[in-house]
């Protein structure tokens, strides 16, 4: 099928053309006839997001250094587009060799939130493809999925044919073998998922039961075939491979439009709603001297004007100061800008803040408090103290920082409107060291979101807040923060209850995906394009609750849908934190004190070979034998 | 306080300027202007060369584009001026940039320009287009049609402004006009379109006058023509 043709003719009518033509400066297009296991890398939002996750990239790095492997990328089409492609027929293609998704040995979807599912369905359909797993066979590309949100594969489970749970980098090279033997050898699509069942960090959903109480809730997940694990657990890489320097360079504005770098990967903060800081343990920082040599060698490769320091929390990484301090020396007069985009009040410093003013472009600084009184923040495990949240705003205001974005969540366990209305107080506060500091030019940016409980996280059984009260909530906020120099951006509930449903849901929420997209629904994390009434629809055509999933408390001896998923964190930590939580109780960071959540049990064969600090856990105590923290 | 100011860091002046012709090719024609902007910004930076910013608060590196492009047009003569602030030899200049520009740029002339000669955009007079049209219509029809149109004194054509519709003449715009058969009996229109300050036509516009939008295969921008062309 030639797609070149058809396309130039669509191009001209859709917005944005060029998020569809591909040949982007360090994008790698192979002789298609030389390689033999072709890989499809499927993102599915728009390209200028897309473009922007640098775990799609990590992988096309990984998958083009085999020589005989090829890996090129799709993204989803716009909705204009879409139409287009439909009415003339044009198949979902790769931005590469222009080949038709359909071409390819494996189709694997990045999947990092849970809005994204209906367009896994739609780019599915659009290549020509049987959106269930059980209509596929050896004739199409095996369809596999990964990244954040598959933490929870369930309500996927009829669209996927193997999930890959944890870090790819290792583990999409034994896949690849696996495709090239099963390939050689003509074997069946089931000889091929048995074969990736044994895989470890491979979940085959189809050689799993799930059967279930009277009431819905789940009785047993249990294995249907020999291959297939239990626990599926996830899979991490002990020493972070050499970062991408070839990155790719976008032609069109992405959302992130800078050279990405993994300073660090995980965090040992444990913010007890957070899912990355639960999933991506252990902690494993990138030498100082690598960063450095990599960004010399990104910045030559790629040209980009803008470095960012990636990590779930920047100031944390034990050497940024050194590190900042280094390229703002190195790259003194080349116009570099540096981004730190998760900075911690507590670990962001005067002298990180003088190392940042110099790179020049200072749009705005942010922070995540997440709460506003000392009390409800010793709850989610964030605490931070008012008077250190304002001295540091008040340096980065000094510092020609007009705007100071600060991120909040409403629907905390035991949060009072009490808590609300310190939100409003807080912002005000923040607003007038602003004002005290440069003048009425000072701007404060809230983003108040809800708090989406989220599987794998110390509130896992917690139930989402009631719309009702999220509606008063929101109106509280709106009512009292019509002022000037103070903007705030909240989140429509219905789209939360959606995030929420589908997070913590089990396989029986495949139809109501599979319904909702049928009746137009994706794109579902766009607000324009979120279409509420198709939900509705698929789920009173099922016969499912939304409310069920989202608003249910569910107690602790529930077995939950994700259970067989193991992240390496133990149940029983989590419900340790989720009790302390109720209590109040602060844990701090776990790079001083062992709490024992499980991950050093989980991977003591992948630690052995490293040296003794070299994830940010604390070092083992006599015999092996760590130190608890209620031992102390 | 701005970046620029710090101590040791002080901004160096452009020492040169150098004027580079290239070629935006069939890949790259649905990159925006802007688009097109910020990839020469990275290209030179790939290729390593001296450039100079601009002063202020955002600090932008100094070089200008003779004349946006619209998506869906190949550029075969387009022009750019960058400043640097150290001399290097247009053949430096060439072989730093070759290795480095994406497929769809190609890079021609390379010439050194005073510093203070006036700006592209001040000098540009008029642009010469190419369409190759997908089209049975015999070429003796396309050409009666222009006739038609250039013999009439005026065109006026609607056009979005702020939001809304404006009014203009496309007529005073267009100084050439002719279609003449392509090797394979196929329809190609040139067209010369006044590009200057004061006014600027587009191919696109006059192609939808004559009714031939729907048939457009290509569509090129062949030449820019300057005022010290003359």
């Amino acid at each position: 099928m030639k797609i070149d043709q058809g396309l130039d003719h669509l191009l001209r009518s859709v917005c944005k053309p060029g998020r569809y033509t591909g040949g982007e400066w360090n994008s790698i297009v192979k002789d298609w006839d030389r390689c033999d296991v072709r890989w499809a890398l499927a993102f599915p939002d728009i390209y200028e997001i897309g473009m922007s996750n640098l775990g799609l990239m990590i992988l096309y790095d990984q998958l083009n250094r085999q020589e005989s492997v090829l890996a090129e990328r799709v993204y989803a089409p716009w909705v204009d587009m879409e139409q287009a492609m439909r009415s003339s027929g044009l198949p979902l293609f790769s931005l590469e060799n222009r080949r038709p998704l359909a071409e390819f040995d494996v189709i694997g979807f990045s999947l990092p939130s849970e809005q994204l599912y209906t367009n896994l369905l739609n780019m599915l359909d659009l290549a020509g493809l049987p959106v269930l797993s059980m209509a596929r066979d050896e004739r199409h590309p095996l369809v596999v999925a990964g990244g954040e949100a598959v933490y929870n594969p369930e309500p996927l489970a009829d669209f996927v044919d193997a999930f890959v749970i944890g870090e790819g980098e290792e583990v999409v090279h034994e896949l690849t073998t696996a495709i090239r033997e099963v390939k050689q050898h003509k074997s069946s699509r089931e000889a091929l998922l048995r074969r990736l069942a044994e895989i470890q960090g491979v979940y085959v959903p189809r050689f799993y039961r799930v059967s279930y109480h009277d009431d819905g809730t789940v009785a047993e997940i249990q294995p249907t075939m020999a291959e297939a694990r239990l626990p599926v657990r996830k899979r991490i890489v002990a020493t972070l491979p050499p970062p991408v320097t070839r990155l790719i360079v976008p032609y069109l504005d992405i959302v992130h439009n800078r050279a990405n770098i993994e300073i660090q990967r995980g965090c040992t903060r444990g913010c007890r709603f957070c899912h990355a800081g639960m999933v991506y343990r252990p902690v494993r920082e990138r030498p100082v001297e690598e960063v450095l040599a990599a960004v010399e060698a990104i910045l030559r490769h790629t040209g980009f004007e803008e470095i960012g320091l990636l990590s779930l929390s920047s100031s944390d990484y034990s050497h940024i100061e050194r590190l900042v301090r280094e390229l703002v020396s190195r790259y003194q007069g080349q116009h570099l800008s540096i981004s730190l985009p998760s900075l911690r009040i507590e670990s962001v410093s005067v002298d990180l803040m003088d190392q940042l003013e110099a790179t020049g472009r200072r749009s705005s600084f942010t922070f995540a408090p997440e709460a506003a009184t000392e009390r409800l923040r010793r709850v989610i495990n964030k605490p931070i103290a008012d008077q250190d949240l304002l001295a540091v705003v008040e340096e980065v205001y000094r510092r020609g920082w007009k705007t100071v974005k600060l991120y909040f969540m409403i629907g905390h366990p035991t949060q009072t409107l009490d808590d609300v209305a310190a939100i409003a107080d807080l912002a005000h506060r923040v607003r007038a060291v602003g004002m005290r500091a440069i003048g009425p030019k000072a701007q404060v940016h809230l983003s108040v979101s809800t708090l989406v409980p989220k599987p794998h996280t110390p509130f896992q059984w917690l139930p989402l807040a009631d719309e009702a009260d999220i509606r008063t909530q929101q109106e509280y906020l709106r009512d009292h923060l019509r002022r000037p120099g103070i903007k705030l951006n909240w989140h429509n509930p219905q789209e939360t209850l959606l995030e929420a449903v589908l997070a913590r849901g089990d396989r029986r929420l495949g139809s109501v995906i599979y319904r909702a997209w049928q009746l137009g629904a994706r794109f579902d994390g766009w607000s324009d394009q979120f279409k509420i009434e198709a939900w509705r629809q698929a789920f009173y055509e099922t016969g499912l609750v939304p409310d069920f999933y989202a608003r249910r408390p569910r107690p602790l001896d529930e077995v939950l849908p994700w259970d067989h998923i193991d992240t390496g964190v133990t149940k029983r930590y989590l419900a340790q934190e989720y009790e302390a939580s109720l209590r109040g109780e602060v844990r701090p960071d776990c790079r001083e004190q062992c709490y024992a959540c499980g991950i050093l049990a989980a991977f003591a064969r992948e630690r052995q070979a490293l040296l003794e600090r070299a994830w940010g856990c604390p070092p083992l105590q006599h015999h092996g034998v760590r130190r608890e923290a209620h031992e102390r | 306080m701005n970046g620029d100011d710090l101590p040791g860091k002080a901004q160096e002046g452009p020492r040169q300027r150098l004027r580079i012709q290239f070629a935006k090719g069939e890949p790259l024609k649905y990159i925006s202007h802007l688009d097109l902007a910020r990839t020469w910004e990275r290209i030179f930076r790939r290729a390593g060369l001296p450039l100079a910013y601009s002063h202020g608060f955002t600090p932008r590196p100094r070089f200008q584009i003779a004349a946006g492009l619209p998506v869906g047009v190949i550029g075969r003569a387009e022009w750019l001026d960058v400043w640097l602030t150290e001399r290097l030899s247009p053949d430096e200049v060439r072989s730093r940039l070759q290795p480095v520009l994406p497929t769809g740029l190609e890079v021609g002339e390379i010439t050194e320009i005073d510093l203070t000669a006036p700006s592209l955009q001040s000098q540009l007079r008029a642009a010469d287009y190419r369409a190759v049209l997908r089209s049975q219509e015999p070429v003796e029809a396309i050409r009666a049609r222009i006739e038609e149109l250039l013999k009439s004194p005026t065109l006026l054509r609607r056009r979005r402004h702020k939001g809304g519709w404006q009014t203009y003449d496309l007529r005073p715009l267009i100084q050439s006009l002719s279609v003449q058969a392509g090797d394979d009996g196929e329809p190609m229109i040139d067209m010369r379109l006044q590009a200057s300050p004061q006014g600027a036509g587009r191919p696109d516009e006059v192609l939808d006058a004559l009714g031939l939008s729907w048939v457009l295969d290509r569509l090129e921008r062949t030449n820019l023509r300057f005022e010290f062309d003359k």
